[in-house]
């Protein structure tokens, strides 16, 4: 059977660096930080006491308080931004058939907040199970999927995918799948992450993942610098609409770039050190290239992991340089993350649209907080340090890679009408 | 109005995100005032926390209005 083409039609973001598609695109090619004390909870006994937040974001502005107060803040961040990725894509679901609309959403933890806020208050109590009854319904990870279909009335498939810190990449790549089956036409597709507090730092901080740079948050994340140490906590949501070419077309929709293939692997490692070698990194890279027929050298921009852990950003170059060879000295490398700090499982959604906006503006966003070259990563690769980079995008890859060992990776082209 | 009324129509207000007006001793959870099964079990938990008292399974199924439920606690609340 032939695969059916699979475009991108709509976007929808809320970052620690803009709130919108078009703010957090202004940030990141500004090189704009999104590190800052953290507001959410008191961090005098924490190790780490800043992260990536989401700032002036009031859930009431897309939703009314009643239902607000339902829904754990990682349903907040994924209605925000699926509410600007519809409009944009000027999907008037009236008119299309929604039993063929799905939503397919990734989230790592999910409602970390609401399952601290009622563990907590039964902690405190004498033993008498007093568990709020939206406790279940507000915590687990695909209710999210559930409340857009509900907002939005879609009848299509319906889940999430959990994969940590490449959960919405998953998603992605499940999406595109379904489409190019021809099972669907439209999806709405992302992730949202919601961890800013005592459990998702704390937890974090017990596995030395988080940098601890309390004296300087906007300079933290520095992905391959001499002196990282750990990543930096950030949270929102990132939606992009997914739709059968056909489908776009025959409804005059805008498209922003194609969606071309999708790769998985797995470390089968360590459930958090990364292989040393880089070799699930290497095989999700090839496998995204086979599944979208392309060659490394069609590649121009590569969208990292790059979290600013010692180990996790030198064994993806290095498996960047063993599979694009010597045309990995021409790629445009970047860790956007250096900005955003690490969405965790909405990271996969945030970065593909980062992917899709440099094929769009032909800019690469940069890797800010460079101070020391760390002689162990390879000097000649382009890492794109300090400023954004005007270059033609052809296609980008977007790597992501999650605790457990799971790498999922996405490729986007220029879209060309046939 | 008495102290517990008053209390029981802020905790209404709050929950299920109504006006203060439309909160009348006839007003039902679920046909008048927008409650699902799980906003009146949420309530009923909410009346339990602020009055300190226990309401068992088979009285809570008797309270499905506003004045009901001041009723039942004007009467159980020592």
């Amino acid at each position: 059977m032939e695969l059916k083409r699979v475009v991108v039609t709509g976007l929808g973001t809320l970052t620690p660096i803009g709130n919108t598609v078009s703010d957090y695109w202004n940030g990141l090619i500004n090189g704009v930080s999104g590190a800052a004390p953290i507001t959410k909870f008191d961090t005098t006994h924490f190790k780490t006491k800043f992260a990536c937040e989401v700032k002036n974001f009031d859930p009431e502005n897309f939703m009314d308080r009643k239902e607000a107060r339902k829904l754990d803040p990682f349903v907040h961040y994924a209605l925000a931004s699926t509410d600007e990725a519809v409009k944009d894509a000027g999907l008037e679901f009236d008119k299309l058939d929604t039993n063929r609309i799905g939503v397919i959403w990734g989230a790592g933890i999910g409602g970390l907040k609401t399952f601290l806020d009622e563990v907590t208050y039964f902690a405190k109590g004498d033993g008498t199970p007093r568990f709020n009854p939206f406790f279940i319904p507000k915590m687990i990870i695909d209710i999210v999927s559930g409340h857009i279909s509900i907002k939005y009335g879609l009848r299509g498939p319906n889940f999430a995918t959990v994969s940590a810190c490449a959960s919405s990449t998953n998603a992605l790549i499940d999406s595109f799948n379904y489409i190019r089956l021809g099972m669907t036409d439209v999806i709405l597709s992302g992730g949202s992450e919601a961890i800013i507090n005592e459990a998702g730092i704390g937890g974090f901080n017990a596995m030395h993942a988080l940098s601890t740079r309390n004296d300087d948050p906007s300079t933290a994340s520095r992905p391959f610098d001499k002196d990282r140490d750990g990543f930096v906590a950030g949270e929102g949501a990132g939606t992009i609409i997914l739709e059968e070419l056909e489908h776009a077309k025959a409804r005059g929709a805008k498209i922003y770039a194609e969606m071309l293939g999708g790769g998985m692997s797995a470390d089968a490692n360590h459930i958090t050190a990364p292989h040393p070698e880089g070799l699930g990194a290497l095989l999700v890279m090839a496998n995204a290239l086979r599944d979208a027929n392309l060659t490394t050298a069609d590649i121009d921009y590569i969208n990292v992991h790059g979290t600013s852990t010692p180990l996790g950003d030198l064994s993806e170059t290095k498996a960047i340089v063993d599979l694009f060879g010597e045309h990995a000295y021409k790629l445009n490398i970047s860790s956007t993350k250096s900005m955003t700090g690490h969405l965790l499982g909405a990271t996969g959604a945030i970065e593909a649209v980062a992917a899709i906006l440099s094929i769009q503006h032909n800019i690469i966003p940069p890797t800010i907080n460079h101070f020391t070259d760390d002689p162990t990563i390879d000097p000649n690769l382009n890492l794109t340090f300090h400023k954004a980079q005007k270059r033609i995008v052809r296609a980008a890859l977007s790597n992501t890679f999650g605790f457990g060992g799971h790498n999922a990776s996405v490729i986007f082209k220029k879209y060309e009408g046939s | 109005m008495s102290d517990i009324a008053s209390r029981v129509k802020a905790i209404i207000v709050e929950k299920l995100g109504v006006d203060e007006n439309e909160v009348t001793p006839e007003a039902s959870f679920t046909n008048d005032l927008g409650a699902d099964s799980l906003d009146t079990v949420e309530l009923i938990m909410e009346f339990e926390k602020e009055f300190n008292v226990a309401i068992p399974d088979d009285q809570a199924e008797t309270i499905g209005t506003v004045g009901q439920s001041i009723a039942y606690l004007e009467k159980n609340v020592k």
